[in-house]
């Protein structure tokens, strides 16, 4: 390996950088992404997760979305049936340079998280003129 | 947490392997192992959870951004059938790059233990996970036999 490489602490794992933490599973929120004039927006589905287990970041490069989902469960309960076997949701995009990512914008709501990344002005788009002649 | 009880019991090599040969066994047409009459395909909206305990039952449904008005659950005997629409409204200005997200009606019925009570139901919604308390009839305690 190039040393180069060992600059981060991650570097190992840094294509999954949940996954290297621990050995449990992780779900994989189910996203949306979109694009419009003003920048993207991820939509992703994190149910269980409450606003104040949420965990959105972002540098120039990444944003990362983790959350814990927390349910009520009585003491002593068996499990029958099981979709989900895990609680842990974690996924990571690489972004690109024309975001702004110091104005990203997140909203919980019902196990949905809205991240709103808008683009750095010189980058919206213009509408240019076409003129007759 | 759920995590680790709802995957002791279900999860673990053998229910993975279990899956992936289900999965082989439909891309080949064979059908060695009998599934339930009301099992989804993996991947169904919305996934579900059952946990139980001597007094109660608990479905979990995981579904998030669904008005908690449109969901309809309903149970016959031990029958729980949950019901509902969950709308992901399209921006028709923009360019999409994954959609993910299910859109549209969904339903799904499963089969509890056969002592619940179906007139004590109780279902709450919050962050997006719609949780269905039912209360069994007889406590299902484990009965002690005596040797004699």
């Amino acid at each position: 390996m190039a040393k180069g490489q060992d600059m981060t602490t991650k570097s190992a794992d840094s294509v999954e950088p949940s996954k290297g933490r621990e050995e449990q599973p992780v779900l994989r929120p189910l996203v949306d992404i979109y694009e419009d004039a003003h920048g993207i927006t991820v939509q992703a589905e994190m149910p269980g997760v409450a606003k104040d287990r949420l965990n959105v970041q972002a540098d120039r490069n990444n944003l990362l979305i983790e959350g814990d989902a927390a349910i009520d469960m009585p003491e002593g309960m068996e499990a029958i049936y099981a979709d989900v076997q895990a609680t842990r949701y974690a996924r990571s995009f690489v972004l690109s340079g024309e975001l702004e990512t110091d104005a990203i914008d997140a909203r919980m709501k019902d196990g949905v998280l809205t991240i709103r990344i808008p683009k750095r002005s010189e980058f919206r788009p213009r509408k240019v003129e076409v003129r007759a002649g | 947490m759920f995590g680790s009880l709802f995957s002791s019991v279900d999860s673990g090599l053998f229910d993975d392997f279990r899956r992936w040969e289900a999965e082989m066994d439909q891309l080949l047409g064979r059908t060695a192992y009998p599934v339930g009459i009301r099992a989804v395909p993996r991947g169904t909206f919305p996934p579900i959870n059952v946990g139980s305990t001597p007094e109660r039952v608990d479905v979990y449904v995981f579904a998030a951004g669904v008005d908690p008005k449109s969901i309809d659950v309903s149970i016959q005997q031990n029958l729980l059938t949950v019901a509902g629409r969950r709308r992901v409204p399209v921006n028709g200005e923009a360019e999409y790059y994954r959609r993910e997200r299910f859109d549209g009606d969904f339903r799904r019925a499963i089969a509890l233990p056969e002592d619940v009570d179906s007139n004590r139901v109780e279902a709450r919604y919050r962050d997006g996970v719609l949780q269905v308390t039912v209360q069994r009839r007889t406590a299902a305690r484990p009965r002690q036999v005596e040797v004699k």
